[in-house]
C-alpha cells in the first residue's frame, strides 16, 4: 500500500544558513533540514543511536554529524555510515524550492504516524557496544557538565 | 692518488661517492655540480613546493660532509666538453680539468614535447631547486596554473601548487593518469582522488601550442579547444643527458651504454644513475641508482665482482592523502598471469596483483598503500605465494604493522632505495643508541630515498629503541592531511581567514567534526576576530553558546568569577530558574551554579533576565577560577587568592583555548580549592607564589608542574598570562594543558615562556592583549544574533494538514 504524500511549504531558504541545519515540527514529527548549498536535505531529527537532535549537528558533505555521541547519517540515504550499517535508519523526505520558499513532501494519513526508532541492531544481537565506545572515544574532546 | 672527477652532483654521482668512500681513501675526489647546490633529495622537491619542507631540509649532504672527505666541489660549473684521449673536462667558465678516471652522472633533463610556444616567459620545467623557486614565486592564491604531463611528477607538481592557492589544471595526453605505473582502473581511481583534492584533471588532450603575447596565458589543444592560464609547467617525461657520453666517443644509445658492472666502452669512463642505459632500460627513479652506486663503487676501485642484474622499478606518488604505489609488471596480457583484484569505489581503494607462476609479478595499489613493503619484498625475493594465495590482498588476522616488523627476517630489505635491511637497522639501534628517525636517516640512510619505508623504519624504531620518540604528530584528519604545527603556519603564512576557504585549497573541500572545529580554533586565535568566523563549522555549543545536553535542551552556567557572588545575584538566579521552569539547578564542581534543562528558544531570555556573562561552560575556552577565601576570613591565609583568582579570571575569560582551561587559586599550601590539579594554578606562600601549569583532576590525575616562582601577585599573574598565551599558540586542538606540558617537559615550556628572552615574552602578552581586546561576552548574541533563526525553532508556513495534495 502505498502512502498518501503532500507537499508542504516549511520556510525560506533563508531561515537556514549554508551548512546548517535547523529543525521544524510538522504534522507531529520533527524533521532537520539541512542547507547543503546547492541543494536542502531533510531527515527526521532524530539519531537512530539515542534520538539525538541531528539538526544540530555538524555537516560533512551529505553527512550529518550527531552532536551527542557523533554518529554520521547520511543525509541523501538515511544510512548510518559511522558506525557502519547498510540499513536506512532514519527516514528522509524528499525536498524542492519554490519562489525560495522550502517544500517537503511528507506522508498524511495513520501511516504517517512515526514509528518509535528504537534499535539499530537486529533483537538477537546486542548494540553495538564496541563500536559505539569507539565512536565516543573520538569524542573525547566533547564537553562534560564540569 | 688517482684523480677521480664526478660531473653531476646529484642523488646517483654523489651516492657513487659515497660508496667509493667506503671502498678505499685511493682517490682525489673532484665533483662538479650546474647547480649551485649540495647534493639535495630531488625525489622531494614536490614535498618543497607543497611548502611541507624547506630547501634545507632536503639537503643530503651538506657542505662540511664535502670537506670532511676531502671532496673538492665545484658548484655552478657545467662541463661542456670532455677529450678522453688527453684526459680533460672543460667547463662553461672555461676552465680545464685533469682525470685519471671519470664518473659521468649527469642525470637527465626534462623533455618537452613538440608544440609551439615553449620559450614564452611563464612556461617552467620542475626539475631542480631553482625551478621549484621559480614555481614557488609564481604560485598564489587564485593564479591559474596548468601542468603538462599527468605522470608522477606532473601530478606532484599539481598538487603542489594547488596547496599554494593556484587553481590547477593536468593535461594529459593518454587517455589515464601515469598509465606507466598504473593500469585503467588504477588510473580512474587516482583521478578521481586527484579531483577530490580540487585538481581539475583533463584527458586525451594533445597540448599543440602555449598561447599568450610573449607570455604564457593559455594552452591550445589538437582538437582546437584552448584554456587559460596564468602560467604553465611541462612534465612530460624526461631524457637522458648523454652528451657527454657522445663527445668521450662512448657508445650511446637512449642513454649511455653500461654494462652489469657499470663500465662503459672506455675503461676509464664509469657512468651512473639517469643518463645512462643497461640492457636497454634507462631509469628514472631512485632505487636503481642506488644500486647502481654500489656496483660501480666494487668496480672501480677494483674489487669488480658485484654486477648490476637490472631493477625492478617501483613508484609511489609523494601527495599527502593519496596513497599510490606501483611495482613490476602490472600487464595482464602475458601468458599464465593471474589478475587477484580488490575495489571499493566509496573509500576510494583499488588493489590489484599480477600473478605469474605462482609469483608475484606486479602491484597497483591506490588509495590504500600500507602494505606496499610487503609487495615489495615478495617482488624482490621472488616469493613463492602458492601457500598465501588465499591472503594475496588481505593478511590473516593479527598480522598488524608491529607483528609484521618482529616477523620479518634480519636480511630484509626495508629500505629498497638505499638497501638497508632490517639487521642493518637494529644494529644501528644498538651500537650507536639510535631513537629518532632522523638519527637512523643520517647513519643508515633508510627512508632518505622515496621515503615509502618511513612508517616500517618507525615501527622498527618503536620495536627496538627503547626511548624512540616520534616526530611529528599525525594529520589532523583524512580532510587536510597536516600535522596542526604545519596547519598553524599555513593559516598564518597564506593568511586563510575562513575555514571553508583552508579545506578547499588544503583539505578535501567537505571537512568533518574533527577539522573544522580545530580550524575554527586555529582561525580564531591567529586572527583574533579578524576573520571570517564561520559557525557551520563549530560544535552546536558555541552556535548557540550552551551546553547541549542529552534531551536536546542545554545548560546555562552564569560566570561567577572565582566563585565569589551575592544575594541579589542568587536571587536572581532564583528568579530565572523558576520564571523558565528550569528541572535542574546545581552547585557545581567549579563553584559555579548549572541551570539544566533550558530550550533552545529560551537561552536569549534566560540570559538577558540573568544580566550576567556567559561562563563559558560549553566551549573548548577560559572555564572559571576556583578559589578558596584566602586571606579575608580565613585564620591560615598567607595570601589573597580570592582577589587574585577573581582578577585571573578577568583577565582571561571570553577567550577560546585549545581545550576548556581550569584555573585555581590558594592562599595557603593546604591547597583548599586543589590549585595543584588545575591547568593553572596559583599556590600562595608566605611572601611568594608559586605558579603551577599542567594539572589535571578529570581522565587523568596529574599533579601541576611547577612553571616560577615570583613574589607580587601581579608577577604571579604576568607569568600565567605568558603561559597561558604560549598554550594557546602551540597546543594541538582538543590537547589539554596536561598533555601539552608532558609532550613538550617542563623544561622547555619554562625556556620559551618566563625565561624566554624578553622580546618573546613581549610577544607573546602583545598577541595575548590583542586577542583579549577583541574578545566578547558570547551571551550578547543573545539581543544580536549572528543570524535571524540562531535560537528560533522554526515554524512551518502552513501545516501538513493544510497544504495542498
Amino acid at each position: 500500500m502505498s502512502e498518501n504524500k503532500k507537499w508542504v511549504r516549511i520556510a525560506t531558504c533563508e531561515s537556514i544558513p549554508l551548512r546548517e541545519g535547523r529543525s521544524v515540527e510538522v504534522g507531529g514529527r520533527k524533521i532537520a533540514i539541512f542547507n547543503l548549498g546547492n541543494r536542502f536535505l531533510a531527515v527526521d531529527n532524530h539519531c537512530p543511536h539515542k534520538g539525538g537532535p541531528l539538526a544540530e549537528g555538524i555537516v560533512s558533505g551529505t553527512t550529518v554529524v550527531c552532536p551527542l555521541h557523533a554518529w554520521k547519517v547520511d543525509l541523501d540515504t538515511g544510512t548510518v555510515k559511522n558506525p557502519t550499517s547498510p540499513v536506512p535508519c532514519i527516514r528522509t523526505f524528499p525536498t524542492r524550492v519554490e519562489a525560495g520558499v522550502i517544500l517537503l513532501e511528507l506522508p498524511v494519513g495513520p501511516a504517517a504516524v512515526p514509528a518509535p526508532m528504537t534499535r539499530l541492531a537486529k533483537p538477537d544481537r546486542p548494540i553495538h557496544w564496541v563500536k559505539t565506545r569507539i565512536v565516543s572515544d573520538r569524542l573525547s574532546g566533547a564537553p562534560g557538565n564540569a | 692518488m688517482e684523480r677521480l672527477v664526478v660531473v653531476g652532483n646529484g642523488m646517483a654521482g654523489v651516492a657513487c661517492v659515497e660508496q667509493i668512500l667506503k671502498h678505499s681513501p685511493k682517490f682525489e675526489v673532484t665533483i662538479f655540480g650546474d647547480e649551485t647546490h649540495p647534493n639535495y633529495n630531488r625525489i622531494l622537491l614536490s614535498s618543497v613546493l607543497a611548502g611541507e619542507k624547506t630547501a634545507d631540509e632536503i639537503v643530503l649532504n651538506d657542505l662540511d660532509w664535502y670537506q670532511k672527505n676531502g671532496i673538492q666541489l665545484r658548484l655552478g660549473v657545467r662541463i661542456t666538453d670532455v677529450d678522453s684521449k688527453r684526459k680533460t673536462l672543460t667547463g662553461d667558465d672555461g676552465s680545464k680539468t685533469q682525470f685519471d678516471k671519470l664518473l659521468i652522472a649527469t642525470g637527465s633533463s626534462p623533455l618537452i614535447p613538440p608544440m609551439e610556444g615553449t620559450k614564452k616567459e611563464g612556461v617552467y620545467v620542475f626539475r631542480n631547486l631553482e625551478d621549484a623557486r621559480a614555481l614557488l614565486n609564481q604560485a598564489g592564491p587564485g593564479r591559474k596554473a596548468v601542468v603538462i604531463g599527468g605522470g608522477l611528477l606532473g601530478l606532484e607538481a599539481a598538487r603542489g601548487l594547488q596547496v599554494q592557492g593556484c587553481d590547477v589544471t593536468v593535461v594529459h595526453l593518454m587517455d589515464t593518469l601515469m598509465e606507466r605505473q598504473l593500469d585503467w582502473t588504477g588510473g580512474s581511481y587516482l583521478k578521481a582522488k586527484m579531483e577530490c583534492l580540487g585538481v581539475r584533471v583533463l584527458l586525451e588532450h594533445n597540448t599543440v601550442a602555449i598561447l599568450g603575447n610573449g607570455k604564457a596565458e593559455g594552452v591550445a589543444f589538437k582538437d582546437g579547444s584552448s584554456i587559460e592560464a596564468d602560467f604553465v609547467v611541462i612534465a612530460a617525461g624526461i631524457r637522458p643527458n648523454a652528451e657527454l657520453g657522445r663527445k668521450a666517443g662512448l657508445q650511446v644509445n637512449r642513454g649511455i651504454v653500461v654494462n652489469d658492472y657499470m663500465e662503459t666502452s672506455n675503461p676509464d669512463i664509469f657512468a651512473v644513475g639517469e643518463c645512462v642505459e643497461h640492457k636497454g632500460v634507462c631509469y628514472g627513479l631512485v632505487a636503481p641508482l642506488l644500486e647502481q652506486a654500489k656496483v660501480l663503487a666494487a668496480t672501480i676501485t677494483g674489487n669488480k665482482g658485484p654486477s648490476y642484474r637490472g631493477t625492478v622499478q617501483a613508484a609511489k606518488l609523494k601527495i599527502m592523502g593519496v596513497d599510490v604505489f606501483s611495482a613490476g609488471d602490472f600487464s595482464e596480457q602475458a601468458p599464465g598471469a593471474d589478475a587477484v583484484r580488490y575495489e571499493d569505489p566509496a573509500l576510494g581503494t583499488y588493489k590489484k596483483l599480477t600473478v605469474r607462476d605462482g609469483k608475484l609479478a606486479g602491484v597497483i595499489l591506490v588509495g590504500e598503500a600500507s602494505d606496499s613493503h610487503r609487495y615489495m619484498d615478495w617482488l624482490r625475493s621472488a616469493t613463492d605465494l602458492t601457500a598465501m594465495r588465499r591472503q594475496l590482498l588481505f593478511p590473516g588476522p593479527g598480522q598488524d604493522a608491529g607483528l609484521d616488523v618482529a616477523e620479518m627476517a634480519d636480511g630484509r630489505v626495508i629500505c629498497g632505495c638505499h638497501g638497508v635491511t632490517k639487521g642493518a637497522i637494529i644494529r644501528a639501534v644498538h651500537e650507536k643508541g639510535i631513537c629518532t628517525l632522523a638519527q637512523l636517516k643520517d647513519c643508515t640512510r633508510a627512508s632518505t630515498g622515496c621515503g615509502s619505508c618511513t612508517e616500517v623504519c618507525e615501527h622498527l624504531l618503536k620495536a627496538v629503541a627503547p626511548e624512540f620518540q616520534e616526530e611529528s604528530k599525525k594529520s589532523l584528519c583524512k580532510c587536510i592531511p597536516f600535522p596542526e604545527g604545519k596547519l598553524r603556519e599555513i593559516l598564518r603564512s597564506q593568511r586563510l581567514r575562513s575555514v571553508q576557504e583552508v579545506l578547499e585549497i588544503y583539505g578535501n573541500g567537505v571537512g568533518c567534526e574533527v577539522c573544522k572545529p580545530a580550524l575554527s580554533y586555529m582561525l580564531d586565535m591567529l586572527w583574533c576576530g579578524d576573520h571570517d568566523e564561520d559557525r557551520s563549522a563549530r560544535f552546536i555549543n558555541d552556535r548557540v553558546h550552551a551546553n547541549i545536553q542529552k534531551d536536546g535542551t542545554f545548560s546555562v552556567v552564569p560566570r561567577i568569577r572565582g566563585g565569589v557572588t551575592s544575594a541579589k545575584e542568587l536571587r536572581c538566579i532564583a528568579d530565572v530558574a523558576e520564571k523558565y521552569k528550569v528541572p535542574m539547578v546545581k552547585i557545581t564542581g567549579s563553584q559555579r551554579i548549572d541551570l539544566l534543562g533550558v530550550k533552545k528558544a529560551d537561552l536569549p531570555k534566560v540570559w538577558a533576565d540573568l544580566g550576567m556573562p556567559s561562563g563559558q561552560a560549553y566551549t573548548k575556552g577560559v572555564r572559571m577560577v576556583k578559589t578558596c577565601v584566602g586571606t579575608d576570613f580565613c585564620r591560615f591565609g598567607v595570601q589573597d587568592s580570592t582577589a587574585a583568582g577573581i582578577e585571573m579570571e578577568r583577565r582571561f575569560e571570553n577567550l577560546y583555548m585549545p581545550h576548556k582551561l581550569k584555573m585555581g587559586a590558594v592562599g595557603c599550601p593546604r591547597n583548599c580549592a586543589e590549585a595543584t590539579v588545575k591547568d593553572i594554578g596559583l599556590v600562595g606562600q608566605e611572601g611568594s607564589w608559586q605558579v603551577v601549569v599542567g594539572g589535571a583532576a578529570g581522565k587523568k590525575v596529574r599533579k601541576a608542574d611547577l612553571l616560577v616562582t615570583v613574589e607580587t601577585t601581579e608577577e604571579a599573574l604576568q607569568a600565567a598570562t605568558l603561559f597561558f598565551q604560549y598554550y594557546r599558540e602551540n597546543a594541538n586542538f582538543l590537547e589539554r594543558t596536561y598533555d601539552f606540558v608532558e609532550r613538550l617537559g617542563i623544561e622547555k615550556v619554562r625556556r620559551e615562556t618566563v625565561y624566554a628572552p624578553l622580546a618573546v615574552q613581549q610577544g607573546l602578552r602583545e598577541r595575548y592583549r590583542k586577542s583579549k581586546r577583541l574578545s566578547r561576552d558570547a551571551w550578547l548574541e543573545g539581543d544580536e544574533p549572528r543570524h535571524p533563526t540562531q535560537f528560533v525553532q522554526i515554524e512551518p508556513l502552513e501545516s501538513l494538514e493544510k497544504a495542498q495534495a
